[in-house]
């Protein structure tokens, strides 16, 4: 009774066998049916989170969000899927159509297929590969082509000037990502992401929080909304890389951003909260799943927090703050994390010593670095407010 | 082990054969360099096939792709950066019109 | 079954997407099917059970190479018009003599008796190739680092631009 869900994998398992069908089509047919499973909650999520971030981005600017459909507004998602169903599709003159079509699709699996390789509880794992991690980032690139794909397709300048920001961000931002990504892998000796989120005794946040704080960071970026929201500027570029969507195709990209800042969440849960990881987690599997998505949704809120109070950052101070700054400091952790981590290894020390080793060495580069970009404060350059020139008919221009 | 080797080499021939077309009738030095990367990926397959029917204990096959990994990141990047300051100069990236040295 | 099955369409995919690859007019839709070559390559990979090999196909290939040259494209923008001739005078000679190495080759490939052993792959092979990398390889890793350090400053040297 423990295992509720071995239970009913089991209970499936036996009917299909009981039909007559061979044992690998029934292992098949069961995975089908878990990421089947793993998408609809995706959705269900992604529906409910709509509404949550809507109502929460009107409390924090003061405001009462969504509030006519149903009480407090929780039909509002629903009302908008409506809506968005019923709209027409435009493709625009010129538009590439086999791309144009292609690059939602993309979007949306280049985030879906991450959840492929997350393990929501103990032994419940979709794909637990050897590679999970490196999985992960590679999956990533998917997304990257989409917008590339989007913007170039839809023959509007504004989408392909979006499009081309974004590759300069989410590639630029992609390094220090993976390399923070390097520490936990570092910290559990392995890649898969079952023996990660096992070896975390206690959280990888309190062995390592920079690297914590560079991930959060990056993958911010990554998902590429405010303060990093500059692919879809609105005040300067109409509404980005996907300008031209409308109706259900649009909304494929909406609801694939969503699903990423989601992603990320379950990300830094599973790398540095101790993913499911729990009181009684180990005896109730269940428990596990809830744990798992209990931390997810806690870091999605506070992420949603961070970018609600910080305004838009602008394009070369984006690029700074990656190559002069999140690089050089991830790089420098990486190697002391794994020296460190190689040292009290040889000497054999007792795990609590090691913890606060490993902290205090974070905090210091930290301070450091912060240290140290304050004093070179100076030589980053600043764009001075200058009065806008206003229109003046040819010919009346005074002096 | 269902599939022979055969399949594995003819195919890896194949895609080498169809990057070597690439690189020989291509003008432009962009289609070029995706020739290049198609032979490249040919010669990936071969190792790996190799590693995996010949000595798969040892990983030697697999180290040998990823130099090959490496170099074709290496060449990639500066291969386009060429293309990308020639366009700037020239005003063109076909490889026919970059005749400075015949005049 | 299952494995001829994969192998039958990802091989199919990458030959097909490769050909589109190296005679579609447009340049820009010759690097989207170069993408889908990288993807069905990267398939063969998993079926010969290097899932490493796989995972960094997408991310090296795909992840930056395949970017880079969309990108390329879109910034040297005049040549994508459509009465551009993207083949040369000389593509008949090269199919002709593509086609006769791949003759010649496939020869070669079902004459020779391949020394197959039929063993199975390592447990943990990744950090098996951790440690081959480390030691057996450990001068060609240094060398491939400071080349790809080189590429870096030389690109970034060669793309800049000169006041």
């Amino acid at each position: 009774m423990a295992d509720l869900i071995n239970l009913i994998e089991n209970w499936i398992k036996n009917i299909l066998l009981g039909w007559g069908v061979t044992e690998s089509l029934a292992v098949f047919i069961l995975q089908v049916l878990g990421s089947v499973l793993v998408v609809i909650v995706c959705f269900v999520i992604v529906i409910a989170l709509i509404w949550v971030e809507r109502k929460l981005a009107g409390r924090i600017q003061d405001r009462f969000g969504p509030n006519r459909a149903g009480p407090y507004g929780i039909f509002q998602s629903f009302a908008d899927i409506i809506k968005i169903f019923t709209k027409e599709y435009i493709t625009p003159v010129g538009a590439e159509k086999g791309l144009f079509n292609i690059a939602p699709v993309l979007a949306m699996f280049s985030v879906l297929a991450i959840w492929a390789v997350f393990p929501f509880a103990i032994n419940v794992v979709g794909g637990d590969i050897h590679v999970g991690v490196l999985y992960i980032v590679a999956i990533g690139a998917f997304g990257i082509l989409a917008i590339l794909m989007a913007g170039w397709s839809s023959n509007n300048r504004y989408a392909l000037l979006s499009a081309s920001r974004s590759v300069a961000m989410l590639i630029s931002y992609e390094i220090p990502m993976i390399i923070s990504l390097l520490v936990p892998v570092l910290l559990a000796h392995s890649m898969k992401l079952s023996v990660i989120v096992e070896a975390q005794m206690p959280w990888n946040i309190f062995v390592a929080p920079l690297a914590a704080l560079i991930f959060g960071i990056s993958s911010m970026a990554e998902v590429g909304k405010a303060p990093f929201d500059l692919l879809e500027a609105e005040s300067e570029l109409v509404a980005g890389y996907h300008t031209e969507y409308s109706g259900m195709k649009f909304g494929m990209f909406y609801v694939a951003e969503f699903l990423h800042q989601f992603t990320v969440g379950a990300l830094m849960a599973i790398f540095f909260l101790g993913g499911w990881t729990g009181p009684l987690a180990v005896r109730w599997p269940i428990l596990g799943v809830f744990y798992f998505y209990g931390k997810t949704f806690f870091i999605y809120l506070v992420i949603s927090w961070i970018r609600l109070s910080l305004p838009r950052i602008r394009i070369d101070e984006m690029l700074n703050l990656n190559w002069r700054f999140l690089i050089p400091i991830s790089f420098i952790n990486l190697i002391a994390v794994a020296i460190a981590d190689r040292v009290m290894l040889e000497f054999n020390l007792a795990r609590w010593i090691y913890v606060v080793v490993m902290f205090l060495i974070n905090i210091l580069i930290l301070v450091a670095a912060l240290t140290i970009a304050e004093k070179n404060e100076k030589a980053v350059e600043r764009v001075e407010f200058s009065p806008r020139p206003i229109a003046v008919p040819p010919g009346k221009e005074s002096k | 082990m269902a599939i022979p080797i055969n399949w594995f080499l003819v195919l890896a021939a194949g895609l080498f054969c169809i990057g070597l077309y690439g690189v020989l009738s291509r003008r432009n030095a962009i289609g070029i360099l995706m020739g290049i990367e198609l032979m490249l990926n040919a010669v990936n397959i071969n190792l790996i096939t190799f590693w995996r029917y010949i000595n798969p204990v040892k990983l030697t096959g697999q180290v040998f792709a990823i130099f090959v990994f490496t170099v074709a990141a290496a060449e990639v990047a500066v291969g386009l950066a060429l293309v990308i300051a020639i366009y700037r100069n020239r005003d063109t990236v076909i490889v026919e019109e970059i005749d400075l040295l015949k005049e | 079954m299952v494995p001829v099955l994969i192998f039958g369409l990802s091989s199919v995919v990458t030959l097909g997407a490769a050909l589109a690859v190296v005679t579609n007019k447009n340049i820009l839709h010759s690097a989207f099917y170069l993408i889908l070559a990288f993807v069905g390559v990267a398939s063969i990979y998993v079926l010969l059970e290097a899932p490493f090999i796989a995972v960094v196909q997408v991310l090296v290939y795909i992840g930056a190479i395949a970017i880079l040259i969309v990108f390329a494209i879109m910034l040297t923008r005049r040549l994508l018009s459509k009465d551009l001739i993207q083949r040369n005078a000389q593509w008949g000679l090269s199919a002709l003599g593509a086609t006769g190495l791949f003759l010649v080759l496939g020869w070669i490939v079902y004459s020779v008796n391949w020394p197959v052993k039929l063993l199975t792959v390592p447990e943990d092979p990744i950090s098996v190739l951790g440690q081959e990398l480390l030691s057996t390889y450990v001068v060609p890793f240094e060398i491939a680092s400071v080349l790809l350090l080189a590429a870096l400053v030389g690109a970034i040297l060669i793309g800049r631009e000169r006041e």
